[in-house]
């Protein structure tokens, strides 16, 4: 294991994100703080409490969640996008490296960097809302799992995209309209039941509502389901990942 | 001299069918410059593509130092720097970061009186804190020979190192090659340019249609490929090529002054003798002669039509 060449890769990740550290943090924070204004303050206070939740309370884990995998997916696709686009690939190829190693710094920068951006978030609604999380360490591990996965999954779009719009395609068409209908802002139960069982179909729920138990110990499904979807989501990356490498798709001629 | 790149068969057919190497064959001595010409398309960028692991061979073999490029990529990659062809660099980044993470891309620890001296070698120094975009395109050239030299490689690939340099510059490169043959170094260097070839390399490596149409010692090349030329200044001009003189296919300059004679050191005469003689018999007088030896382009031109036909 080339210890030395993963560091550089993560420190290399991290720097980037630190020299633009104020428009890295500032954008989710500021973005955040205007959905308590909206949903918590101003149409918040006209809904009754969520499952025994203030609602500007309720809206939290999903709110984290909606800026942590946007942002991972974000990261890790640029990450490894960028070094394609103007051609420095050839130096993690030509390196005595291997395509794990390439990974573990990549994806682990991006996870580190959506991690910092959730528990900032976090930070900023505790200024909104009293917060009492119910299962910390159940809480960290969603959001570390998150991170991971869907940084995983940013970094197979990174490999995949041929151009910028490609590279903006899949945060926008997929992942954003399936965090918002995944029960970010309400509970599934608020839903008509033919919707609740579509919404069933949408992996992102799951995710949601795992980490909104962690909170507040209630749960739209069991949280042994979340923690299933999310090693799967997981699986699915990092069996695609493994494929991407062996197969040289998209890196190597 | 030790073999230190030994490359048998290899070969590379691009996903389109495109066969850019053709089962290439080519042993690097240890601490010697070898030029690879070739013209565009010939399979340069490929064949040093693949022994730096950015493309995978269709078949044969490679070894550096003895470890084969693909089953000990990680022994045979840390003993290679490679300066690519087009300048890529990511452009916000300061140069010495850059530097350090190439570094560390090859599992060394962080030394900074190495980069140090390598960066004042390639008088990048004073440059360290700028960010890339802020470079003329040549210095941004040396950043990429400090990131391919900063992790004391034993075997530098030069694609095409000095393509769209000034001379200056150029000079430079040559002078920082120099230096690093000094330090023991196998650089291999691919060119447009002979006159590079010509004066750095210890051997040519002729390729064409992905296949090398020879490899050998460049003074050895030119002594055997090279024509000469013997240019004599007449005192008197002359209208026209003496008819005594005609067996000798010579060139009369447009002054009537001067005659080009070309010869072949090859052959067991050059008949020089002769034709001062028959210059003396025909009652010519001499000013002034000198021969020039034909140059490793017009060598390479020569092969590169052979090849062709």
């Amino acid at each position: 294991m080339n210890l030395h060449a993963i560091w550089a890769i993560y420190l290399y990740e991290m720097k980037r994100f630190f020299r633009t550290v104020m428009e890295s943090l500032l954008s989710p924070v500021i973005s955040t703080s205007l959905y308590f204004v909206v949903f918590g303050a101003a149409i918040g206070s006209r809904i009754d409490e969520v499952e025994g939740v203030s609602y500007g309370a309720f809206i939290v884990p999903g709110l984290i969640m909606l800026s942590v995998m946007t942002q991972s997916i974000s990261n890790a696709s640029f990450g490894i996008y960028f070094p394609k686009f103007i051609g420095t690939i050839f130096e993690l190829l030509s390196a005595p490296i291997n395509f794990l190693e390439i990974v573990l710094g990549y994806v682990g920068a991006a996870a580190t960097k959506s991690l910092l951006i959730g528990v900032i978030i976090l930070a900023t609604a505790e200024f909104f809302v009293d917060l009492d999380i119910q299962h910390p360490f159940a809480m960290m591990a969603f959001l570390v799992l998150t991170c991971v996965s869907f940084a995983l999954f940013g970094f197979i779009i990174g490999i995949w995209a041929e151009n910028f719009q490609q590279l903006q395609l899949i945060p926008l068409l997929v992942i954003t309209p399936l965090v918002f209908l995944g029960g970010s802002f309400y509970s599934i139960s608020m839903l008509p039941p033919a919707w609740q069982t579509v919404t069933l179909f949408n992996p992102v729920v799951y995710l949601i509502s795992g980490f909104r138990w962690s909170f507040f110990g209630t749960a739209d499904v069991a949280v042994g389901y979340s923690l299933l979807a999310i090693a799967l989501f997981l699986g699915i990356c990092l069996a695609l990942v493994w494929l991407i490498f062996r197969t040289g798709y998209r890196i190597k001629s | 001299m030790a073999t230190i790149v030994k490359v048998n068969d290899l070969s590379k057919v691009y996903q389109g069918g495109f066969e850019a190497l053709k089962s290439v064959s080519i042993s690097i001595e240890q601490g010697e410059i070898l030029a690879l010409l070739g013209p565009n398309g010939a399979g340069k960028t490929t064949l040093i593509s693949i022994l730096c692991g950015i493309t995978s061979p269709t078949g044969g073999t490679a070894t550096v130092d003895g470890h084969d490029i693909i089953t000990s990529y990680r022994q045979a990659r840390s003993l290679i720097g490679l300066v690519p062809q087009e300048v890529a660099l990511e452009p916000f980044e300061r140069v010495i970061n850059t530097v350090r993470f190439s570094r560390g891309l090859f599992g060394k620890n962080r030394d900074d009186a190495l980069i140090e001296r390598i960066l004042r070698q390639l008088s990048l120094w004073d440059k360290r804190h700028s960010r890339i975009r802020e470079l003329s395109g040549g210095m941004k050239r040396r950043v990429l020979i400090a990131k391919a030299l900063c992790h004391e490689p034993r075997v530098l690939f030069l694609d095409e190192p000095t393509a769209g340099v000034d001379v200056e510059l150029r000079r430079d490169m040559w002078k920082i090659v120099e230096g690093l043959r000094a330090d023991g170094v196998t650089i291999i260097l691919t060119t447009h340019y002979i006159e590079e070839a010509e004066a750095i390399a210890d051997r040519v490596g002729v390729i064409n249609h992905g296949e090398i149409l020879l490899v050998e010692e460049k003074d050895a090349l030119m002594k055997r490929m090279g024509r000469k030329t013997l240019r004599i200044d007449l005192k008197d001009p002359v209208s026209a090529v003496p008819a005594s003189l005609s067996d000798y296919d010579l060139e009369l300059g447009a002054d009537g002054r001067t005659l080009s004679y070309h010869y072949d050191t090859r052959g067991d005469g050059t008949g020089i003798t002769r034709l001062l003689q028959a210059l003396s018999k025909e009652g010519l007088s001499l000013r002034d002669i000198q021969t020039t030896q034909s140059s490793l382009e017009e060598i390479f031109v020569g092969l590169v039509k052979e090849g062709a036909a």
